[in-house]
């Protein structure tokens, strides 16, 4: 307690301008920008994978299991940092037990938990069902039994039941898509709704966030697909990854416009909050907006991938290229969740002063706490792929 | 074989959908609520025979003494660190250059002294900030639990036992008026001294300001001191456009007040 109020006498004393009393403590801190950033990885991995299966965009195939499973090993611990932020974490179940339907964030409860179980699992078990029957035949140990029960003792490996699995597969997958983007949306409206803070309150948060979470999912998927490669000694597909880094590409300018045309629209309506945003844009938020967000997460990225639609050059460049921009990508997300984050609450509501986020090495909002829940989903990940991975899946032609 | 796995799927989407179902449903129909909140008590209340709490601040009145925050703190057992505050009186400062100076050191607890020399001001007043008690309160309608509730007298509480610390609400308040209870880890606001009001006692604030710039009141109380008070200024809420609907009316209020 002693370190917290020594902490807050810090902030106070680098108080800039004036800010209400109770506005020196700054209740969303690092774990609140690692909710969207991880719940946009799902919803972006969910999308590529998508893509293949219900626009038929067959040169995706080799990413769109390494997509799913992405995409599930990120939602595994997407709440955990929201429910480590709580100060009351044990009463989280509340959240489902008596929701207030006028709350954006208990609704997201909903929407987290029909996503998970109705979209994600059922079309990872869909995908797999066939593969683990046959698995659970040829292998032994932990595997063999974990096979045998996630089968739920249907172990048809007919044609008709692969043409059934692969129907319904599709099926959630149409559904998954809006689902897809409710999930991400819905995180946008968390904020957006916000109307007493002027950074959040925008009718295009939604939609910002849909189309970050689209690049983050998109770039993280691209990463891993190049790391798995790596690591199983395979070719990568040249061709998948031109294509991804093409929907990169495009998805990045949609939402660079559309974050352009928010600044755009703030700017010239010029409201009570212009002034005070426009400190904190050219102030606070310079380094981690201007620098890290737009110049190495959007600016560069879009750079490289725009060049290589014009001039071809080695595979090993390109790759290379990808890496580092897939990387970037990222870390622009990342700050692009900060700045909305934190940034919405360096500024006081009374539009007058400023406040200084400090962040912390240690405890639960720390940075080795949140390096905790990045680094998490990579083990899922791992296990996941170790388990079923979907280069040994065994397609009913062969 | 085949007929007999699509009989098992169907039995394991009908298993499936029953479930989901049944989750969905449940938390619908709510039945832990009435056990958790017993809302239906509160329904069943007449809310036209029970007053409807309210605030009227006179500006021109406060001098800024700080007496109000002080003894809040007292009764309410509000931590003393200073970023922690019911309410807290705002001294505002404008420069004959035209630059506004807004100070709070320590919610003014201990008095409010004037920074700017003389000569250089044009105009300078205090504001007592507090709660306002939204009759559309953005902070009720962010819980994601319903700890936070406007009870029959138009005050909004928060259920100690009930809030799960998410701080949406503080995020939601747009006067600044929420704080996170750093010793009970639950969202703590102004509650107009509800244990004392429901005694027929004043707030502490009103109680124990010399000048009478804070007049509580029932707003269905025609014969009120508030609804006199409302009869005889002008009065005007803080962030009208935010259109909360706020139950605590400023007399005086200059347009440099956010």
């Amino acid at each position: 307690m002693e370190e917290h109020f020594q902490h807050l006498y810090q902030a106070l004393s680098q108080v800039d301008g004036y800010i209400y009393p109770n506005e020196i403590d700054l209740h969303w801190g690092l774990m609140i920008v690692l909710y969207p950033y991880i719940t946009g990885l799902v919803a972006g991995a969910f999308i590529l994978a998508s893509l293949e299966r219900v626009f038929h965009v067959k040169v995706l195939k080799p990413t769109y299991g390494i997509a799913l499973l992405t995409a599930l090993a990120f939602l595994a611990v997407a709440t955990m940092p929201l429910v480590s932020h709580l100060q009351h974490p044990l009463r989280s179940y509340e959240i489902f037990m008596t929701p207030n339907s006028t709350s954006a964030m208990a609704i997201f409860g909903f929407v987290y938990l029909w996503y998970l179980m109705a979209v994600l699992l059922l079309e990872i078990w869909f995908d797999y069902r066939r593969d683990f029957v046959i698995w659970s035949k040829t292998s032994t140990g932990f595997k063999k039994i974990f096979y045998k029960l996630i089968t739920l003792g249907i172990n048809d490996t007919d044609e008709k039941s692969a043409k059934l699995d692969d129907r319904l597969g599709y099926f959630i997958t149409v559904v998954g898509i809006p689902s897809a983007f409710l999930l991400h949306g819905y995180v946008g409206f968390i904020f957006g709704s916000i109307k007493a803070n002027p950074w959040w309150s925008t009718v295009l948060m939604p939609i910002i966030f849909l189309f970050s979470a689209m690049v983050s999912g998109v770039a993280l998927v691209m990463l891993i697909y190049m790391v798995v490669s790596w690591i199983r000694k395979v070719e990568i597909d040249m061709k998948c990854l031109d294509t991804i880094a093409k929907y990169l590409f495009y998805i990045l300018l949609i939402d660079f416009v559309l974050e352009s045309l928010d600044q755009i629209h703030r700017i010239y309506e010029a409201e009570e909050s212009f002034d005070i945003i426009k400190v904190l844009v050219n102030g606070k938020l310079y380094i981690t907006l201007v620098l890290m967000q737009w110049g190495i997460g959007t600016w560069i990225p879009l750079g490289v991938i725009g060049l290589f639609q014009f001039y071809k050059p080695s595979e090993k460049i390109k790759k290379a290229a990808y890496f580092i921009v897939g990387i970037f990508v990222l870390v622009g997300i990342f700050f692009m969740r900060w700045n909305i984050v934190i940034g919405g609450q360096l500024f006081s509501k009374s539009l007058s002063g400023f406040t200084t986020f400090t962040a912390v090495y240690s405890g639960m909002e720390g940075y080795l706490m949140a390096a905790v829940w990045l680094i998490i989903p990579l083990f899922i990940l791992a296990f996941l792929l170790w388990l079923m991975p979907p280069w040994k899946k065994i397609s009913y032609q062969e | 074989m085949g007929t007999k796995g699509i009989n098992n799927r169907r039995k394991f989407f009908k298993a499936s959908a029953a479930i989901i179902g049944g989750s969905i449903a449940m938390s619908i129909m709510k039945p832990f609520e009435l056990m958790a909140q017993k809302k239906d008590e509160s329904e069943n209340i007449e809310t036209d025979k029970l007053p409807l709490w309210g605030m009227g601040v006179d500006i021109e009145r406060c001098v800024g003494c700080g007496k109000c925050a002080e003894a809040c703190k007292i009764e309410n057992d509000v931590p003393k660190e200073p970023f922690y505050f019911r309410t807290w009186v705002e001294q505002y400062t404008v420069k004959k250059d035209g630059e506004v100076k807004i100070e709070s050191p320590n919610g003014g607890i201990g008095g409010l002294k004037q920074s700017v020399p003389d000569d250089d001001i044009f105009k300078s007043f205090m504001v007592p900030k507090l709660c306002n008690h939204c009759t559309n309160a953005p902070c009720v309608q962010a819980c994601p639990v319903g700890a936070t509730y406007i009870s029959p007298e138009g005050v909004v509480l928060v259920d100690d036992s009930y809030c799960i610390g998410c701080s949406y609400c503080i995020q939601a308040c747009p006067y600044g008026a929420r704080f996170m209870n750093p010793f009970t880890k639950v969202a703590d606001k102004c509650t107009f001294c509800y244990h004392r009001i429901s005694d027929g006692l004043q707030p502490a604030c009103v109680e124990v300001c010399p000048t009478d710039a804070r007049i509580f009141g029932d707003l269905h109380d025609k014969k009120s001191d508030l609804v006199k008070f409302l009869q005889k200024n002008p009065t005007e809420v803080l962030k009208p456009h935010l259109n909360t609907k706020s139950r605590v009316f400023y007399n005086g209020l200059s347009s440099e007040v956010r």
